[in-house]
């Protein structure tokens, strides 16, 4: 426990020093947030259920802070720890598998927090976003939608070789997902195919099980369901394909 | 004397590629044991082996009575590693790497005084991008050194550390060893084998040619025995009839005699006796570098 806490707080700080991480998953999704936000009238319409643009999109974007974690962070940092021989190091100490993923949760759940706040904060500052209908909901949202990108994050960074392969495709599902999964235009709007397609996307639940209570709704037992799905089958999968070298 | 490593058998098999061919060996406690070898000899790989880095194609292996593979979580409490081609995060500190390793046991000593030891405490801040080559292999050791292991793996340990610092790893090593912990090391230098080495396994192409003390295996394997001297004297050749001594050669005024045993004192009796007394007489000490030629057929470079 000691070591995990240890092994978290260097975590932490390694995440602090490298400043292109620290842009990349705080402050892209600010931008998203300004484009979008000068590009509708906050007024509510049909196609963002019956919300403001800007309540609908706030906890979109949360879950794109959340994506952008598991997606290209992770999985960057496993294959450059892989590639450089750091998990070599790590391989031949006494430091458990758990201990190296566990901290990798907690880093990520204190990031996504930091990230999210600032997200919501600035949201409500600019954009007159108005306090979730649920609060205590929605951070219920938040934490499994955090653990359940941790775990796709893992499992990429396990998969994943290298450095490279690990930015290339984490920046492509990253940015497929933002498109068809209800950060970009809302699924109401879209094609048929894209709606379906989009709701392959893990980060289509995300946004709905944080929606729902902000905007009101009741708690999405469906999209937890498949969340927790998803972080029971990517853990597993992770422990088995996990590669040292 | 208590076995502390059992290898029996061991063979490693890349591809096409047999990396380790049929290597056995034992490691005694509290000792220094070296494997001495050309680049690619398989040194490397055995003692990956032992560590449970590398799976083993065959062969028994028992470090501290444990398996490497099926024990290998107890293993690596009980060991420290120090790994070629390893690395720390680019922005992590020294100071940060040494708490967080020796953190992972009880009763570990105090990093202080291993970073102290090693001569880290005026880099202790600075981030592992920024330590040049001896002072990352430098914290590497002290890093292998940090969960107080009962056995020490050093993989080329000085390589890329000037005469001054190897020296200092040296004297550390022996102190370690003195405090009781056992050290295998992986070396391609003949002098740090020589010197460091209580016992020592010579290795060449996936095979073990030979395992002994440094002086045994030269006792052995480079028996003759070179005594030189120089003087104006013509005629030399009643040397090749005094005892011990097998062959006299001569460049000019300098006059090599190879033997066996007790040739320096026969040679210098001889002299004396019809009056010469060269002012240079001396024995040339065969050193490892011969065994290994005598051994292998080649030197350790090429």
């Amino acid at each position: 426990m000691r070591t995990l806490l240890k092994m978290t707080w260097i975590e932490l700080k390694l995440f602090v020093r490298e400043p292109v991480t620290m842009v990349f998953t705080f402050a892209l999704p600010l931008i998203f947030l300004f484009v979008l936000g000068g590009v509708f009238q906050n007024i509510p319409s049909e196609e963002f259920r019956d919300a403001k643009p800007m309540d609908y999109y706030t906890p979109a974007y949360v879950g794109l802070v959340i994506a952008s974690i598991g997606l290209v962070g992770l999985p960057v940092h496993f294959a450059k720890y892989r590639e450089r021989g750091v998990l070599r190091r790590f391989r031949a100490s006494p430091l458990h598998l758990w201990c190296i993923f566990g901290a990798q949760v907690l880093v990520s759940l204190i990031i996504a927090t930091l990230g999210g706040i600032l997200l919501v904060v600035v949201s409500m500052i600019a954009f007159d976003v108005k306090v979730p209908e649920s609060v205590a909901l929605v951070i219920a949202a938040f934490l499994p939608s955090v653990i359940a990108f941790a775990a796709i994050g893992i499992l990429l960074g396990s998969l994943l070789p290298t450095t490279r392969a690990a930015q290339g495709l984490g920046l492509i599902l990253f940015i497929v997902m933002l498109m068809l999964s209800g950060s970009g235009p809302p699924p109401e709007l879209m094609s048929d195919a894209m709606e379906k397609t989009g709701q392959v996307m893990p980060l289509y639940y995300v946004i709905r099980l944080m929606q729902d209570p902000w905007l009101g709704y009741a708690w999405n037992w469906d999209a937890f369901m498949i969340l927790a799905g998803v972080t029971v089958v990517a853990s597993l999968a992770s422990l088995r394909l996990f590669r040292w070298e | 004397m208590k076995k502390i490593i059992e290898v029996e058998h061991l063979r490693k098999v890349y591809g096409s590629t047999v990396a380790v061919n049929d290597i056995s060996f034992e490691v005694a406690d509290g000792e220094i044991f070296g494997l001495l070898g050309p680049n690619g000899a398989g040194k490397t790989t055995t003692v990956e082996c032992l560590q449970g880095l590398r799976r083993p194609d065959a062969g028994r292996l028992r470090v501290l009575g444990l398996d490497p593979q099926s024990d290998s979580r107890e293993l690596r409490r009980q060991i420290g590693s120090q790994l070629q081609d390893s690395a720390l995060p680019d922005r992590m500190r020294v100071w940060e790497a040494l708490d967080l390793f020796s953190s992972l046991m009880p009763n570990s000593p105090d990093w202080r005084t291993t970073m102290e030891q090693w001569g880290l405490t005026e880099k202790r801040k600075s981030s592992f991008s920024r330590l040049s080559g001896g002072q990352r292999q430098r914290l590497f050791v002290a890093l292998a050194l940090a969960n107080n292991p009962k056995v020490v793996f050093l993989d080329e340990m000085t390589s890329g550390l000037d005469p001054a610092a190897r020296h200092t790893a040296w004297d550390l090593i022996r102190a370690i060893r003195d405090r009781g912990t056992t050290v295998v090391m992986v070396t391609h230098f003949m002098d740090e084998a020589e010197r460091l080495c209580d016992r020592l396994g010579i290795v060449d192409c996936g095979r073990l040619t030979a395992v002994d003390t440094p002086q045994g295996l030269i006792t052995t394997y480079a028996g003759q025995v070179r005594v030189v001297f120089s003087t104006e004297h013509a005629d030399l050749s009643w040397l090749q009839g005094v005892p011990n001594v097998s062959r006299v050669s001569r460049h000019g005024p300098r006059v090599e005699v190879e033997g066996t045993g007790p040739v320096l004192a026969r040679v210098a009796a001889a002299l004396v006796e019809r009056g010469i007394l060269p002012t240079d007489l001396r024995q040339e000490q065969p050193s490892l570098e011969d065994v290994f030629l005598s051994i292998t057929g080649h030197t350790i470079q090429d």
